[in-house]
C-alpha cells in the first residue's frame, strides 16, 4: 500500500518552508500588501523558489531539478496554505511546471522548465483557475500560421510575477501549448478584483502576440490534462494546510477566551464541532497524501485519488474557515483578524481546478457509479 | 544462539515455526480444537503476547505472516467473531493486570474459543457515566458477594466468564471505589435475560446478579483500582476498530454501491449526489485508517484512532439509510422480525432494512459518538473539560 506518512526529508523541508514563512510572511504583511498593486512579495518568492529550492522539487535532475517528487511539492503547499501565503507556487511550479514536464518536453520546454526549477524565471498556465481536469481543450485563444496568439483568457492566477505565460491555443493543425513572454507587445494583463486576496486573478488578452509553440497536437492535450490533474490533486494539500491553521487557531482561541465565567472551549456544543472538524482534517491529511503519492508514482489510481481528495479537502477547508470565523465571534468578522484571508482562500480554492461537485461527477465515471439515465 | 524466550522479530523465523506447527499437526488430520491448542502452545496464537501465553513477544505486525501461512494451509481459525469481547478486551486486560496464575488459567481457553467471555460493565443507571455504577461487591472472607444489574451484555448467554466492574467502596468518589473481577457466568446467582433490539433480534442481554460469589483470586488489579483497569479494556475496544487494512468499497458502501450498479431503474439524481458523497467519505475513512495503521507500524501511533469509530458510525448510518431509500418499494419490507439470539454480529449482513436499523447502534455501543467527541476535544485537542459537580463527592451522596 502507498506510503501515506511524511518522510524525515519531507519534515525537514516543511520546517524550512515554515520558518521562512514565519519570518517573511506574517499576516499583517499579507494584509498590508494585498490592496497594493503588488500583492506578491517577490523577495519571498525568490527565497522560497531559489534558496529553499521549492521550485525544483518535482523536476528530474537531468532536467535541472532536484529529482524529488510531487509528494514534497505537496508538503510545500500545506505550508503555503497554513500561512495563506501569496506566492505563484501553484501557477508556476505546479501548473506550468507539470505542463512542461509531460509527456515529453521539447527543446524550448526543457529550457523553460530548467529556468523555472532554478527560480530564474516564473511562469503560469493561462487557463481560467476554475478549469477542472477532464475539461475540453480550451478554444479561447487561436494561433495563426506564424504562431501569433489572439484571444482572451479570463481569471488566470499568478500572472503578476510571471515572466512567461503558458497558453493553450488552437492552431490550424490542432491544439498546442505556447509560451508568451509577459513583456511581449500585443499582450494585456488586466487584474481583476478577486475574492481571494492572497491569490489575485487577471484577464489575459492576446492580440496577435508573438509566441513559441512548445507542444503540438500530439502532446498538448495530455500535457494540459496532466497539469490540471496534478494541480487539483496537490491543491488538496494547500486546502489541508488552510484547514489545519483554522482548526489550531480556533482551538487556541476557545481555550483562552472566557465568557460566562469559563473558557468557551469547555462548552460541549463548541467542543463537538471542533472534534468533528478534527476528524475531517485527519481524513483530509490521508486523502491529500494519497493523491500526492499516486501522482508521484504515476499510479493508475491517481484520477480516483485526486477526485476523492479534491472533493473532501475542497469542502473541508471551507468548513474549517467558516467555523473559524463563526467561533471567533465578532473579532472573526474584522478585516484586522487574518481569518478572512483563509476564508477567501478556501472559498476560491473550492472552485479552483474543479469544484467538489465536479470532482464527484468525475468519480462517478471512474468507479462505475453512473448517474441516472435521464 | 538467543535465549529460548527472546522476542522473535524475524518474519522468516515465524514462517519456519508456523510450518513446523503445520508439519506436526496436519490440519486435515487433526481435530479443530487440538490444532488451536497446539497453535497456542507454539506461540503462534497472538505473536505479540509473551512466550508461554500464546505468543513469542514478536511485533504485532508479524501476525499477518503467521495468518497467511495458516490460511494457505487451510488451517482452522479460532472464529474470533464469536469471542470478540474475550479476544479484544478481556485478554489484554488479563495480560496487563492478571496474576501469573490468572494468565495461565484464562488465556489459553479464551484464545481457542473453548471459553467465551462477556463484559458486565454498563448498568441501567450507568451508561456514558459508567463510573457511576451501582452493582455492589461486598467482601466476605476470601470471596466477594455481588448484587446488581448489568445491561447491553453481548454473548452473555454463551459466555463462560465475564469481566465485571462493581462498587466495593461507596464512601469515596465514584472513580475510586470500583474493583475489577472475573465473574463465573455459571454461578447460580447469575441470571441472563435476552434484551430484544430494534432489529427484532437479541444480541444483548440483561444480567441480574444476586448473591454471586467471586473468589478474591479472581480479582484483576487492586481493590478500588477497577476504574484504572477498565481503561485498558475500553482503550482496547476502540483500538480494535481501524486496526485492519480494508480494501476499497468494503463494508456498507460496498452494499449500496452494488445495489446502485445492479438496479439502474432505482437511480435518481438526488440519491446519486448522496451516494458519491458517501463513497468519498468511505474512501477518506479507509485512507485515514490505513494511515493510522502505517503510523502504528512505524512506531508512532497517531490520535486518529479515537476518531475512527466516530467516522465509521456516521458513514454506516448515512449509507445504510441511503440504501433503504434507494430500494423504494422494497425498502418498505423487512426480512424477518423473529426474535433470535445470534452468536455473532455482522453489521453488513442480512438485508438493507436490518443494516439500517443495526447501524443505529454503531454510534451508541462502545462509547456514544457524543462521548467520543468529548474525548477527542479534551484529550486530542486539549480543550478544557466541562465544569463537573460529581468528581470529589462520595458516590453514595450523588443524585441518582
Amino acid at each position: 500500500m502507498t506510503d501515506l506518512l511524511y518522510s524525515e526529508i519531507e519534515e525537514e523541508l516543511r520546517s524550512s518552508v515554515r520558518a521562512l514563512l514565519a519570518d517573511r510572511c506574517p499576516h499583517q504583511g499579507v494584509l498590508a500588501r494585498c490592496e497594493t498593486p503588488e500583492p506578491y512579495d517577490r523577495k519571498l518568492w525568490q527565497a522560497l523558489a531559489r534558496d529553499v529550492g521549492a521550485a525544483s522539487l518535482a523536476v528530474p535532475e537531468e532536467a535541472g531539478g532536484a529529482g524529488a517528487s510531487v509528494r514534497e511539492v505537496a508538503v510545500v503547499l500545506e505550508e503555503l496554505g497554513r500561512a495563506a501565503a501569496p506566492t505563484p507556487y501553484l501557477g508556476s511550479t505546479v501548473l506550468a511546471g507539470t505542463a512542461l514536464l509531460a509527456p515529453e518536453p521539447g527543446d524550448g520546454a526543457a529550457e523553460l522548465l530548467a529556468a523555472l526549477a532554478s527560480g530564474e524565471r516564473t511562469a503560469t498556465l493561462a487557463v481560467p483557475l476554475s478549469t477542472a481536469p477532464g475539461a475540453p481543450f480550451p478554444a479561447a485563444v487561436r494561433a495563426d500560421g506564424a504562431g501569433a496568439l489572439t484571444g482572451t483568457v479570463t481569471s488566470v492566477a499568478d500572472t503578476g510575477t510571471a515572466d512567461v505565460l503558458l497558453v493553450p491555443a488552437v492552431a490550424g493543425d490542432g491544439p498546442g501549448l505556447y509560451a508568451v513572454d509577459t513583456d511581449a507587445a500585443a499582450l494585456t494583463v488586466t487584474p481583476r478584483t478577486s475574492l481571494d486576496l492572497t491569490r489575485p486573478l487577471a484577464d489575459v488578452t492576446l492580440a496577435g502576440a508573438a509566441a513559441r509553440r512548445l507542444a503540438g497536437p500530439g502532446d498538448a492535450p495530455a500535457a494540459l490534462e496532466r497539469a490540471l490533474l496534478t494541480g487539483a490533486g496537490l491543491l488538496a494539500s494547500e486546502q489541508l494546510g488552510i484547514a489545519e491553521w483554522c482548526l489550531t487557531t480556533t482551538v487556541a482561541y476557545l481555550g483562552d477566551r472566557r465568557q460566562f465565567g469559563r473558557p468557551l472551549g469547555s462548552f460541549q456544543a463548541l467542543k463537538h464541532r471542533l472534534a468533528d472538524l478534527w476528524l475531517d482534517v485527519a481524513g483530509a491529511r490521508a486523502a491529500a497524501r494519497y493523491a500526492a503519492a499516486t501522482l508521484a508514482a504515476g499510479d493508475p489510481d491517481a484520477p480516483v485519488a485526486v477526485a476523492v481528495a479534491a472533493s473532501h479537502c475542497g469542502e473541508l477547508a471551507v468548513r474549517a474557515a467558516e467555523e473559524c470565523v463563526q467561533l471567533h465571534g465578532g473579532i472573526g468578522m474584522t478585516w484586522e483578524h487574518p481569518a478572512h484571508l483563509y476564508l477567501k482562500r478556501a472559498k476560491a480554492d473550492q472552485i479552483a481546478l474543479g469544484t467538489p461537485d465536479r470532482h464527484r461527477a468525475a468519480l462517478a465515471g471512474l468507479v462505475d457509479l453512473p448517474a441516472p439515465a435521464a | 544462539m538467543p535465549p529460548a524466550n527472546a522476542p522473535v522479530t524475524d518474519p522468516e523465523e515465524l514462517r519456519r515455526r508456523t510450518r513446523a506447527l503445520l508439519a506436526a499437526h496436519d490440519p486435515a488430520a487433526t481435530g479443530r480444537l487440538d490444532f488451536l491448542r497446539a497453535r497456542y502452545d507454539a506461540g503462534l496464537a497472538w505473536v505479540h503476547f509473551p512466550h508461554g501465553l500464546g505468543g513469542l513477544d514478536a511485533p504485532r505486525s508479524l501476525q499477518a505472516v503467521v495468518d497467511a501461512e495458516l490460511a494457505a494451509a487451510g488451517a482452522p481459525d479460532n472464529d474470533p467473531g464469536r469471542n470478540g469481547i474475550g479476544l479484544g478486551m478481556a485478554a489484554p486486560t488479563i495480560l496487563r493486570y492478571g496474576t501469573e496464575e490468572q494468565k495461565k488459567r484464562f488465556l489459553r481457553p479464551l484464545w481457542t474459543g473453548e471459553e467465551v467471555w462477556c463484559q458486565l460493565f454498563s448498568e441501567p443507571g450507568a451508561g456514558s457515566d459508567l463510573a457511576a455504577l451501582a452493582t455492589r461487591a461486598v467482601r466476605d472472607g476470601d470471596t466477594w458477594v455481588v448484587d446488581g444489574q448489568k445491561v447491553w451484555t453481548s454473548s452473555a448467554h454463551n459466555a463462560r466468564w465475564a469481566i465485571l466492574i462493581a462498587r466495593t467502596d461507596p464512601d469515596v468518589p465514584k472513580h475510586r471505589g470500583i474493583t475489577y473481577f472475573v465473574c463465573d457466568m455459571t454461578d447460580p446467582g447469575v441470571e441472563v435475560r435476552p434484551l430484544r433490539q430494534i432489529t427484532g433480534e437479541a444480541e444483548f442481554n440483561e444480567v441480574f446478579l444476586t448473591g454471586v460469589r467471586i473468589p478474591d483470586a479472581h480479582r484483576l488489579g487492586g481493590v478500588g483500582e477497577g476504574w484504572k483497569v477498565a481503561q485498558t479494556t475500553l482503550n482496547n475496544e476502540r483500538v480494535a476498530i481501524g486496526g485492519q487494512r480494508m480494501p476499497r468499497e468494503s463494508g456498507m458502501v460496498g452494499k449500496v454501491a452494488a445495489t446502485w450498479r445492479e438496479r439502474p431503474e432505482l437511480r435518481t439524481h438526488g440519491l446519486h449526489q448522496r451516494l458519491l458523497s458517501g463513497w468519498v467519505g468511505a474512501e477518506v475513512a479507509r485512507l485515514t485508517g490505513e494511515r493510522l495503521r502505517q503510523q502504528l507500524a512505524a512506531g508512532h501511533p497517531g490520535p486518529e484512532g479515537a476518531g475512527m469509530k466516530l467516522a465509521f458510525a456516521r458513514l454506516a448510518q448515512e449509507l445504510s439509510g441511503l440504501e433503504v431509500e434507494l430500494l423504494g418499494e422494497e425498502g418498505l419490507a423487512y426480512d424477518d422480525w423473529t426474535m433470535r439470539r445470534p452468536e455473532t454480529v455482522d453489521f453488513t449482513g442480512r438485508e438493507a432494512g436490518y443494516r439500517y436499523l443495526r447501524a443505529k447502534g454503531n454510534s451508541i455501543e462502545g462509547g456514544t459518538s457524543e462521548v467520543l467527541r468529548n474525548i477527542i476535544a479534551e484529550r486530542v485537542l486539549g480543550l478544557p473539560a466541562e465544569p463537573r459537580t460529581d468528581k470529589d463527592v462520595p458516590w453514595k451522596e450523588l443524585a441518582r
